[in-house]
């Protein structure tokens, strides 16, 4: 059988006294929807960090579609199809929407140093990223200043920025976070649409959408992954339940 | 995707700056071909600033360095008997941004008011350098032997074939920068200048870009060194001193940082109301440096920003 | 006197993350008050106390008036609008002093040499202004990790928001840590009176190099400065006594001569460079 999209062994990272990560191991294979939960403070959004290469492990490494990727850089690894959003949305906020989306198109059709043709004219980036926002429901808001959209169309633009670069693994540090009922389950079902046509590695507090949405489920706990399965198997495992579901009660 | 308002603005600001010759003709005041010269030679170097810093969000607070060094590179050329406009004048884009790539591939691997320090003490070394060669003139300078040949084709000892040289050259890095800005290159600085994280998530390694932008703004600048050079015929580390670099850098404060039209309309208001304060008062920077404190407090987005137009500033 | 330059300026920057360039301001009217009150007073001492107090004040002035509002701006408005302030001290001491340099007479007490070993003289006022260098890195040192306010500015620095919500004062904080980075200019200023020519614009040309050693020591550590100040001092000092005699050893003379002053004044440079190159934040960086 084909190795996993992420395989990712002993991963760790501390700051200072405090370990964020520590001996991480999991695999996620392509086409997998993959929920990390987690308390606060777990390294979730390390883990994350870890992946997208924003941040360098202590220890340990990562391969992706085969590749070691440890060493690799965040934009090296973005061209080689790994994709993310950020807990706190993170956008061009002085370009249009439409502009965002056309900027991660260019960042992956050749270099970009072209210093003559004016960028918005130029279809072959323009189209793609119409077509992009168009595929998660933002077509209308191309020309509106990214600054000016509401929380949950930035959340959705980032989507679609990640989409853009057409990337195989979709990374996101809490794609709901702080929407409302009505905005949250249009992400859901955005997210949805989009299970089994990419690989997805998920940072949830939202239950509901986790288990909307996952395939299977690992659970962080200061740093070390405690459990990883489906979501019944999550369910029923009595460490989770003690180390966290407690606090939450209600599954 | 220009706002129509600013397209206006800036035919009027050319035609008007086309006129000057004749209108100071007429009125025989010969003087102000020579001011306006200057204005545009510096609306020049603060355009290659704001690329740097308005584009690509880059505190550069050494810009005067390759001011200096175009500058030097036509006198030096000059002092051993080199006139040729040509080769002076390339010498002086090529020397500056040779000197832009090493300055930028040092400092744009660090951010922030680290960045700010280092492209400030690269300047003073430079500074520091001009002094110490004394077979330059040390720190009195040294005046440029002739102003520089280009073989009969244009002749820069008369002063409105030199001012209309360097209003044609001004309005061609206006295009320049207009298409580069727009171009795919611009927007990647421009991005990384907004949200460089961002940048990076998306595929895009921020550095060689704004190395490449850093180039290019220091080699523009150079040329605005060598027509300096030429509009004073003489030169001096003054060229190259920090306050010049601040000044440079509150023009394009001043006109609006991240337009392409802020940086001439600074460069001409400051250098305009430095001449009149300092034909009220030999202490006229007591006057200038609490404005420019007020400015940055209460008119950040510059005189140019005043117009209405795009948000997204174009240029 | 470099470190007490940089020491009061990287706590204004790594604390209060504000970039002053009319730190050297502050340096200059240390300079010219002390000078001033020394021929008023006839005293050195209470030169030294009227001037430090005077300066102090100056610096609690201007943040109060200019320069509170740019702790949210970003770097480049702090840049601008203390160049401004330059222009305006250097045109104010211009006017008040006039443009030429003026001396200041050495103190009587510390006027002889000290004999560190026989035939090895050095002067006392050199020597003093060492011991006072050293007595206010260790001042401080225990001030701001001991004490109370130092404690207090440390978590400033780390969450400002988080300080002031706990019912501090910030804003008076940050007055008072900035009249103290201040007066250090000041303090400088005043003892280099006696050293070198006190004239406008003075302040620049340290401050210039106060940048170089707070970059290399990492911005907003005091150990930083101390070990960037001595640095700086000694390649500085080294290269222009060495550097001719050792380059006029390779190539001739003349060219030795030529360049020898050239690159001593540019070897701090070289040597930031070199620094950044490896460690961009700094040998000691102050946090994470």
């Amino acid at each position: 059988m084909a190795e996993p999209l992420i395989v990712i062994r002993g991963l760790s990272k501390s700051f200072g006294g405090l370990r964020a990560t520590d001996r991480v191991d999991l695999d996620v294979p392509e086409g997998e929807t993959h929920a990390v939960i987690g308390p606060n403070g777990a390294g979730k959004t390390t883990l994350i960090g870890q992946l997208a290469g924003d941040l360098r492990p202590d220890a340990g490494m990562t391969r992706f579609a085969g590749q070691d990727v440890t060493a690799l850089d965040a934009p090296t690894r973005s061209r080689l199809g790994l994709a993310r959003s950020f807990q706190i949305t993170s956008i061009f906020r002085d370009f249009t929407a439409v502009d965002n989306v056309a900027l991660a198109v260019q960042a992956h059709s050749g270099h970009s140093f072209r210093f003559w043709r004016p960028a918005r004219a130029e279809r072959a980036l323009r189209d793609p990223a119409l077509a992009v926002l168009d595929s998660v429901g933002l077509g209308d808001r191309a020309d509106v200043l990214a600054a000016n959209l509401a929380h949950g169309e930035q959340r959705q633009l980032e989507i679609a920025m990640a989409l853009a670069t057409r990337p195989r693994l979709l990374l996101l540090d809490e794609p709901v976070a702080g929407m409302g009922l009505e905005e949250s389950q249009r992400m859901v079902r955005l997210l949805g649409g989009l299970k089994g046509r990419v690989t997805i590695v998920l940072v949830e507090h939202d239950m509901d959408a986790v288990f909307t949405l996952a395939d299977r489920i690992s659970v962080m706990v200061y740093g070390r992954i405690i459990a990883t399965g489906t979501p019944e198997e999550v369910r029923g495992n009595a460490e989770v339940r003690r180390a966290y579901l407690g606090e939450e009660a209600t599954l | 995707m220009l706002h129509r308002s600013r397209t206006i603005v800036m035919a009027v600001g050319v035609l008007a700056l086309a006129l000057v010759p004749p209108a100071a003709a007429a009125l025989n005041q010969p003087f102000y071909v020579d001011l306006f010269r200057r204005m545009m030679i510096f609306a020049l170097a603060a355009l290659s600033l704001d690329l740097v810093l308005g584009y690509g969000g880059m505190v550069s607070f050494g810009h005067a360095a390759y001011l200096g060094i175009g500058a030097y590179a036509v006198g030096i050329l000059a002092f051993y008997g080199v006139d040729n406009g040509f080769l002076q004048w390339s010498a002086a884009i090529a020397a500056s941004a040779v000197a832009a790539l090493v300055i930028g591939a040092i400092s744009i691997r660090t951010s922030g008011v680290s960045f700010i320090m280092i492209t400030l003490a690269f300047a003073q070394m430079l500074y520091y350098l001009g002094i110490s060669l004394e077979t330059y003139g040390g720190d009195n300078g040294m005046p440029l032997r002739t102003r520089s040949q280009f073989a009969g084709l244009i002749d820069l000892r008369n002063p409105y074939a030199f001012y209309y040289l360097v209003l044609a050259l001004l309005v061609l890095f206006l295009v320049l920068g207009h298409r580069l800005v727009n171009a795919r290159f611009g927007m990647v600085i421009r991005a990384a200048k907004s949200n460089e994280p961002r940048a990076r998530a998306i595929g895009f390694s921020p550095f060689r870009y704004k190395l490449v932008a850093f180039v290019l703004a220091g080699g523009a600048c150079g040329l605005a060194g060598a027509l300096l050079a030429n509009q004073t015929e003489y030169l001096t580390p003054e060229f190259m001193h920090w306050t010049r670099s601040g000044e440079i850098m509150f023009m394009v404060i001043l006109g609006g940082m991240g337009t392409l039209f802020g940086p001439v309309v600074g460069a001409i208001v400051l250098l305009g109301l430095e001449d009149v304060l300092s034909a009220l008062t030999e202490h006229w920077q007591i006057i200038l440096g609490p404005f420019l404190v007020l400015v940055v407090l209460f008119a950040k987005r510059g005189l140019f920003g005043l117009l209405p137009g795009e948000v997204l500033r174009d240029g | 006197m470099l470190f007490l330059m940089a020491a009061g300026l990287t706590l204004v920057f790594g604390i209060m993350n504000l970039v002053n360039l009319a730190h050297g301001s502050f340096y200059m009217v240390g300079a010219y008050l002390a000078t001033t009150f020394f021929s008023w007073t006839g005293s050195f001492v209470a030169a030294v106390v009227l001037s430090l107090l005077t300066t102090l004040a100056v610096g609690v002035l201007v943040e109060l008036i200019a320069l509170r509002t740019l702790y949210e701006r970003d770097h480049l408005d702090q840049v601008l609008a203390t160049f401004g302030l330059i222009l305006f001290f250097n045109e104010l001491i211009a006017i008040l002093w006039g443009r030429a340099a003026i001396y200041t007479a050495t103190p009587a007490a510390f006027a002889g040499y000290i004999e560190l070993a026989p035939r090895l003289r050095y002067p006392t006022y050199r020597a003093a202004v060492i011991l006072v260098g050293l007595a206010v890195a260790a001042l401080l040192y225990v001030v701001v990790t001991r004490t109370r306010l130092g404690m207090l500015i440390r978590a400033g620095a780390s969450n400002r928001t988080m300080v002031a919500a706990l019912g501090v004062n910030i804003r008076l904080l940050y007055t008072v840590v900035f009249g103290f980075g201040a007066a250090l200019a000041g303090l400088a200023g005043l003892m280099a009176g006696p050293i070198y020519a006190v004239q406008p614009g003075m302040g620049e040309q340290i401050l210039i190099q106060v940048f170089v050693v707070i970059v290399i020591g990492g911005i907003g550590s005091i150990r930083g400065a101390l070990v960037g100040a001595i640095l700086v001092g000694m390649v500085d000092t080294l290269g222009r006594a060495f550097l001719r005699p050792l380059l006029s050893t390779m190539v001739s003379p003349n060219a030795a001569d030529a360049a020898g002053p050239a690159l001593a004044s540019i070897l701090i440079y070289v040597l930031m460079a070199a620094v950044l190159f490896f460690r961009p934040q700094g040998l000691f960086p102050a946090r994470g």
